[in-house]
């Protein structure tokens, strides 16, 4: 059974790959490319763990095929910063500690980078379900949400980063 | 069960529960903890205690 | 030293952790992110029956697949005929642990493992797993925890006979043990009872849910040793096991602790790495094994479901004079439930004259217990809280007043035995009382409801290091897995006693064999003891630094002095000194004595219990019998918080848990005992639109055996929710609901039946 040839762009760079057909996109990342900022903590799509953007559209890559990929634009976790720039989502989960054991940071990071691609200006509930596909066991969320927000001002020029 | 013994620290009382209460001594060494006049300790031979000391045993505390 | 009455500069400040950034942009290395080449990846095939006799495993067609390069069953695993054996974390048994990881003649319940394979893809190891060949015999089950106790229920272990009762019974028995707790004398106590307050509650396992399944590479060389990445919750317990299940020598393991993705008690244990050991011995190759969220389900240990039995005897003027308690709870597979401090919680933080608690251990077809934050007591205040809210109803009074009437107190003599000392349970329900929460007005509809709880927090074995480098930075080394931001506050108590900023503190955890040995992260132990042996290893490291100055200036070293990261003449008469930093004295090392640092090991005692006071409002949907949770502030007494914002953390996850549990967290078993809701979708944990904001309110009442006064603070916030809300349930519905988890159907069913009886 031969591979499948996949070109994509991730996280703006050309990338070539090979995959089998039953490989998700997420295998791909983690296991070809190297990639492991994305986590697996499902595999069927319940947990988010796994958030990337695929031409602009929020997705759990468990749930695409790696092969579906060809053509596409892909931003995962490690291409949320630019450089060591962190993005203010990032640097606000810093400094809210909105993290404790970290596993689902990634996809929380993507997520909500989504959403405030999205919908710069946020009610706390329309955050609360936007971010409902991202589980997170050690939070409770409070901190999280508070990050989001925040982050949030920063990026509509309210506040100062 | 209330008794009263001779040990004034952690490890004799082991020693003397093994001899009066065999398998006892090695059973409480082991999976036991010890509160003397409250405090627990969990682990220390050198726990000691006086003659009017309240010791009580009771299962060792793990966690999650 | 004692840093208590101090003026602080570090510790209590919100200083960004040091692994932070590591973990923001993905960078941060979990138990699956490790590869290592030639490396082979490894899958385990389970039981699909609850209980069966395992007649014959005939791997030969696996062994044959191209790619597959090796197979295992317990076969390759030393039979371990003792059953219990002491192996610096404390006893365990192994024979049962081994039994766990693979199965001897029997499996135990549904996902139990029975052989693995390893293979040179995820596909082919799959492929492999389908060609092996296994013939049970199908047993009767039993899961149910009554059912399992009954005289006709299947026996689990022929060779299990009731501890805890005399005469030790001839015939075998699901009961594994039975423990009692009892001060005074109940039974009459409660006749002169003015009011009576009974209850029956359930409870159903629910898992930790940790987001980062099981995983690891484990890679075993020709020469015996053996390398483990893994995620645990204990580099060294997982060492340990590993030596002592596969009868290697301690030192020939190197285990190496990854991030870990959440824990909460269900990662205190091995399942993959030995499996993953044996597989790689045989084979030749490193193998990397990784459960799927199926088998963390099926097959690692969910808390126990239970049933509880509460009376409480009360005079009118609200003084409790009698309390009972009988628990049973199951252990799973093989025994081992937390009824031990099921039994003692639940009581714990009130001082009653009369307490008889009584509870079961039992064995039956479900995954074998693990450890869930606080193991034991949330099930027991559930209980205990629910029936304290219906007696201060009974006696028409208000509930936090009725918790004060009985609440213990330092000298109060619990009834499981020990005296509490240096307790803030009182200081909790007055933070409780007079916060705003507590006054509040509610809308129709709404209902509100307090439930209290408690933990014992451990102190335990840990080493720490303070080493200055050749600059003069700082690191800071720590036995201690961090699940939940704890490096922070290790590397803080450094910095504060060495008088640097914490930034100027780098905390990292070494491997087994780079740090010595240190007990699991768990037990809300790690501030407290692993804290203490940081902040004594950077005590010495500023006396060997004032020594060092005193050689310098060639003064007696009394007459120098440590003061914010720098060495003083202690008064004119010492000599006109310029201060020395840490970089000036680093520069000097080698001429001072040598490269400066220190690791301190200890066996930290004086660990300070916890108290928690939750109250939540919440709304019951009548239509749909959805709760939704209004609004939520957990009180807390924490000691001293060293980095507020992960105690805030710590107390905020274990409410939202609790919430879970409470709501909709449970295991639904078939008919034939296969859990049906093995995902995330269906085994619903609360996500961000379930929760309101989570207000955690930190009383500060020091415990005095720790430098800074710390107190463990992890568990306790897990053991209060499930009664507050059931209360505010009660409070909102006027319905009581004593069985978990209160899920839409369960209301909808109760708002039914008070329906009819209404309008009956």
């Amino acid at each position: 059974m031969s591979k499948h040839h996949v070109s994509a762009v991730i996280n703006g760079e050309p990338t070539e790959f090979l995959c089998e057909t039953q490989q998700t996109l997420l295998d791909v990342l983690r296991d070809e490319i190297g990639l492991t900022g994305s986590k697996e903590g499902c595999a069927s799509g319940d947990c988010g763990a796994c958030s990337v953007i695929v031409d602009g559209r929020l997705i759990c890559s468990c749930l695409m095929l790696g092969c579906e990929a060809d053509g596409t634009a892909i931003t995962t976790i490690e291409g949320i910063a630019q450089g060591d720039h962190l993005h203010p989502v990032q640097q606000k989960f810093l400094e809210h500690a909105a993290l404790q054991c970290g596993f689902c940071t990634p996809g929380l990071i993507v997520a909500s980078k989504a959403l405030l691609d999205e919908n710069p200006n946020p009610t706390e509930e329309e955050a609360r379900y936007w971010l409902a596909g991202n589980l997170c066991r050690c939070t409770g969320y409070d901190k999280v949400i508070r990050a989001v927000m925040d982050a949030a001002e920063v990026m509509r020029g309210e506040k100062a980063a | 069960m209330e008794l009263e013994v001779a040990a004034t620290n952690f490890r004799r009382l082991v020693l003397e529960l093994e001899e009066r209460f065999p398998g006892l001594g090695k059973q409480v060494e082991e999976g036991m903890a010890v509160a003397i006049d409250g405090e627990i300790f969990q682990d220390a031979y050198s726990a000691r205690f006086g003659p009017d000391s309240e010791v009580v045993l009771i299962p060792k505390i793990a966690g999650g | 030293m004692n840093y208590i009455p101090s003026d602080l500069k570090v510790v209590g400040t919100r200083p960004v952790r040091p692994d932070g950034v590591e973990k923001v942009t993905g960078r941060a290395q979990f138990g699956a992110d490790m590869r290592m080449s030639g490396m082979l990846w490894g899958k385990v095939l389970r039981s699909p029956h609850a209980h069966a006799r395992i007649i014959s495993i005939d791997a030969s067609k696996a062994e044959k697949l191209p790619g597959v390069r090796a197979v295992v069953t317990s076969k390759d695993f030393p039979h371990i005929a003792s059953e219990e054996a002491f192996v610096g974390e404390g006893p365990m048994n192994f024979r049962d642990l081994s039994r766990n990881c693979l199965a001897w003649d029997k499996a135990l319940y549904e996902g139990h493992a029975v052989a693995a394979v390893a293979a040179s893809t995820q596909a082919i190891a799959d492929a492999a797993l389908a060609l092996i060949d296994v013939k049970y015999e199908v047993l009767p089950h039993v899961i149910d925890v009554e059912d399992a106790m009954k005289d006709d229920a299947p026996i689990l272990h022929e060779d299990l006979f009731t501890a805890g009762v005399t005469p030790t019974p001839s015939r075998p028995s699901n009961i594994a043990k039975v423990v009692t707790f009892k001060k005074g004398d109940a039974e009459a106590a409660f006749k002169s009872a003015d009011v009576i307050v009974e209850g029956r509650y359930t409870t159903k396992p629910v898992h930790q849910a940790y987001i980062e399944p099981h995983a690891c590479l484990c890679s075993y060389n020709a020469d015996g040793q053996v390398t483990i990445y893994s995620s645990s919750q204990g580099h060294f317990m997982v060492r340990a096991y590993c030596a002592k299940l596969l009868g290697i020598e301690i030192a020939n393991i190197r285990a190496v602790a990854m991030e870990i993705g959440g824990g909460f008690g269900g990662k205190t244990l091995v399942y993959l790495e030995p499996v993953a050991i044996a597989l790689s011995k045989k084979s030749g190759r490193p193998v990397k094994m990784q459960m799927t969220r199926e088998d963390v389900f099926r097959a690692s240990g969910p808390t126990s479901g239970a049933t509880i039995e509460v009376k409480l005897g009360a005079k009118m003027d609200g003084s409790i004079v009698a309390a009972r308690e009988i628990l049973k709870y199951q252990a799973g597979g093989f025994p081992g439930s937390p009824i031990g401090p099921g039994c003692m919680c639940g009581f714990a933080m009130y001082d009653l004259p009369n307490v008889d608690v009584v509870g079961y251990d039992v064995v039956s077809n479900r995954p074998k217990v693990a450890a869930y934050r606080a193991p034991g007591a949330p099930i027991s205040s559930f209980a205990v809280e629910s029936a304290m809210d219906d007696l201060a109803r009974k006696l028409n009074m208000d509930p936090i007043a009725l918790r004060e009437k009985n609440g213990a107190r330092n000298g109060t003599k619990t009834h499981y035995g020990p005296t509490h000392q240096n307790i803030g349970f009182l200081a909790t329900l007055e933070a409780a009382k007079n916060h705003p929460h507590w006054k509040a007005p509610l809308k129709p509809g709404q209902g509100r409801g307090i439930a209290c709880g408690f933990w014992f927090n451990i102190g335990g074995e840990s080493t720490a290091g303070c080493h200055i480098a050749e600059d003069g930075s700082v690191v800071a080394t720590s036995g201690s897995p961090d699940i939940g931001g704890s490096r922070a506050s290790i590397g803080m108590m450094a910095a504060e006693v060495l008088g640097v900023p914490a930034e100027h503190v780098r905390t990292v955890i070494p491997d087994t064999s780079s740090i010595g040995f240190t007990h699991v992260t768990g037990g809300s132990r790690v501030t407290f003891a692993t804290g203490m042996a940081v902040t004594q290893a950077a005590e010495r490291t500023v006396e060997d630094l004032k020594r060092r100055a005193a050689q310098i200036w060639e003064i007696p070293v009394e007459a120098v002095e440590w003061k914010d990261g720098k060495a003083f003449p202690a008064g004119s008469n010492a000599g006109a000194f310029e201060p020395l930093d840490l970089a000036a004295l680093a520069m000097k090392a080698g001429r001072t004595g040598g490269p400066i640092g220190f690791e301190v090991s200890l066996n930290a005692q004086g660990a300070g219990p916890g108290f928690g006071v939750h109250i939540a409002d919440v709304e019951v949907d009548k239509e749909t019998g959805a709760v939704k949770v209004l609004r939520y502030t957990a009180v807390q007494d924490v000691g001293k918080a060293i980095h507020p914002s992960y105690v805030e953390g710590q107390i905020q996850g274990g409410a939202a848990q609790g919430i879970g549990w409470a709501l909709n967290e449970e295991y639904i078993y078939d008919k034939n005992g296969k859990m049906d809701n093995a995902g995330f979708l269906d085994y619903r944990v609360p996500v961000a639109s379930d929760v309101p904001m989570i207000e955690a309110v930190m009383v500060e009442v020091p415990n005095p055996r720790h430098p800074f006064g710390a107190r463990g603070v992890g568990e306790v916030p897990i053991v209060p929710p499930m009664a507050a809300i059931a209360n505010a349930i009660r409070s909102a519905t006027g319905l009581r609901m004593p069985d978990l988890p209160m899920s839409p159907p369960k209301l909808r069913a109760a708002l039914d039946a008070a329906a009819r009886t209404s309008s009956a």
